[in-house]
């Protein structure tokens, strides 16, 4: 997983998401600061997911309704459409399935939100090439070996696969050094060379923008 | 039954799973706290299979602490300043609720002709109470164990007056290791002569060594295998080297033995054929064409399941296993697994994990409910 802090750019893009009074499933949700957050600020109906035990009971003590759960499983036990949106914030590289994974999120929900780490990041492949070493950075502090991250990619790649499992691109808003630029409507080759990382908004295929 | 109980007597026939129809129905109950002017903040507490009504005070009959004196209380988590907290005496049971030592309508006690009850009557005994106290709907229905199972019976039979419920420790069905140590518990007893078939109040006996045995047996599956490590090992009592007899070498030996013998003074042993009967029973699903989710679709209400780490007599993946029907029905649903090494009896022991998790779920249903 990535490193936390207190602020997270990709929250705020999450929150900008997500209309008043929304039904939000947030998968991946660790001590559920999105979660109070989105509860607070959107007035939202939230629940969540979370894999660690320690997760679940951080917020299970602050009132939340959070499940202990593996976004590779257990998406399959939620209703069709029960919930407006589905957040997957820095979750989905440590997926097993990740096609799954968003397939599921597009069942449940007619709208998804998805932050993640992008390897296209120029000082990534800067540090491929010149070191040879698999790249730590800020964004991807862990080690090759210690890293919980299965599938890492690119801004590219997760656009492919966002459309294969039936998603259009909302927006892609950049983000790098913990700063977010302002949303785009598609992912270019430069926007993959200039964000650290990444906040996908997608909705059903053929659906009009809400 | 002793004058220091609070028995409410109902002259109705309450309808039973088996058909029978048992009345008159005593009901031994128990509250704290005040009802509110609007009735909307009373929390039923349901007991497990040998607990009682008495989880916020002493019990007058046996002596015993209040069994949840940790949680329940002015001040405490399950806050009697705040909320009206219930707590009756199970269908079954023998602490003033009808059950197989009443005296039944011929004048003698019931003894086996005691109709067989379930979770489900149970269940329907509590609601009798509630609408006598004139409560439609409750803040919060919370149990362990046993109780947990009175929870679920409660949201799926009747899920507009539950409001918040939180199944401790528990299973939507019973399983059959569950079921294989109840029988055990069952034989010990029938095979005790002074059981008399059922009949020991009439001829004056009482089987005291087959329920001390049923509760020497239940009680290992409370505890888990490194809690016993921990607390006995295998350290002798009173003695600095093994007698080759059959005494109480082991510290273990002895202290069962002393739960054993504690236990026939304050307990029934038809109650405990009865109440584990209904327990065997229970499969929440059963009533749903099987299907676990069903039971929990009408539910609008939260719930949080708990379970601990250690628990292999209501493991957490029996709690899981509720879980997961209830966010296939969309109920909002938390879930909470405690690491401890206590095994199943933890949910009575100070475990401030359990205690934090039940106090966030509790502030949050009453800021839902507007209490």
């Amino acid at each position: 997983m990535m490193k936390t802090v207190s602020t997270r750019a990709d929250h705020e893009i999450i929150l900008n998401a997500v209309p008043q009074g929304a039904r939000v499933l947030d998968v991946g949700c660790g001590d559920g600061v999105l979660l109070q957050r989105l509860k607070h600020e959107r007035n939202a109906i939230v629940r969540g997911m979370e894999l660690s035990q320690a997760g679940v009971n951080a917020c299970v003590a602050k009132g939340l309704s959070v499940v202990q759960g593996d976004a590779d499983l257990d998406l399959a036990l939620y209703p069709d459409d029960s919930f407006d949106i589905v957040v997957l914030s820095r979750t989905i590289q440590a997926t097993r399935k990740p096609e799954m994974v968003l397939k599921q999120m597009h069942r449940i929900g007619a709208k998804a939100v998805v932050s993640l780490p992008n390897f296209g990041f120029w000082q990534v492949r800067l540090s491929l090439l010149l070191r040879g070493r698999m790249p730590v950075t800020e964004g991807l502090p862990d080690s090759w070996h210690e890293t919980e991250n299965l599938h890492l990619c690119t801004l590219l790649d997760f656009d492919d696969l966002a459309k294969q499992s039936g998603f259009d691109l909302e927006s892609v808003t950049r983000i790098a050094a913990g700063r977010a630029s302002a949303p785009s409507r598609a992912t270019s080759n430069l926007l993959n060379w200039l964000s650290e990382e990444a906040v996908f908004v997608l909705k059903r295929a053929g659906m009009s923008a809400r | 039954m002793t004058s220091a109980l609070q028995i409410l007597r109902l002259d109705i026939g309450l309808p039973l799973d088996s058909g029978a129809i048992l009345s008159p129905l005593e009901i031994g109950y128990e509250t704290w706290g005040e009802l509110n002017a609007t009735k909307s903040n009373a929390v039923l507490i349901c007991h497990a299979l040998t607990g009682d009504q008495f989880v916020a005070g002493p019990n007058p009959v046996t002596g015993q602490p209040a069994w949840w004196a940790n949680l329940v209380g002015p001040g405490q988590i399950i806050d009697t300043n705040r909320y009206f907290v219930i707590c009756s005496n199970v269908l079954g049971g023998c602490m003033g609720t009808s059950g197989p030592a009443s005296i039944g309508p011929d004048g003698q006690p019931y003894g086996l002709s005691f109709p067989v009850i379930t979770i489900a009557d149970m269940v329907r005994a509590q609601a009798a109470l509630i609408d006598h106290l004139g409560i439609d709907r409750l803040f919060a229905v919370i149990g362990g164990s046993m109780g947990g199972m009175q929870v679920l019976e409660w949201i799926a039979s009747r899920p507009d007056r539950v409001g918040a419920a939180m199944p401790i420790a528990s299973a939507a069905r019973h399983s059959a290791q569950n079921i294989a140590f109840h029988e055990v518990g069952r034989q010990a007893v029938m095979a005790d002569p002074d059981w008399q078939g059922g009949a020991y109040q009439i001829k004056g006996t009482k089987p005291v060594k087959g329920l001390s045995v049923a509760r020497m047996a239940a009680h290992i599956t409370y505890l888990s295998d490194a809690a016993l490590h921990r607390k006995f090992g295998r350290r002798l009592q009173d003695r600095n080297e093994v007698a080759f007899g059959f005494d109480a070498d082991f510290q273990i030996e002895s202290y069962l033995r002393y739960q054993g013998s504690r236990f026939v003074d304050r307990f029934d042993a038809n109650s405990y054929l009865y109440i584990t009967r209904a327990m065997d029973y229970f499969d929440l699903a059963a009533g749903f064409n099987g299907r676990l989710s069903d039971a929990f679709t009408a539910f609008k209400g939260r719930a949080c399941v708990v379970s601990f780490s250690s628990d292999w007599h209501y493991p957490p993946a029996d709690s899981r296993h509720i879980t997961r029907a209830m966010i296939g029905a969309g109920v909002e649903v938390s879930a909470f697994e405690v690491e401890t090494d206590k095994g199943h009896d933890a949910f009575l022991l100070d475990e401030p994990q359990f205690h934090e998790a039940m106090a966030g779920f509790l502030a949050a249903s009453a800021a839902d409910q507007g209490l």
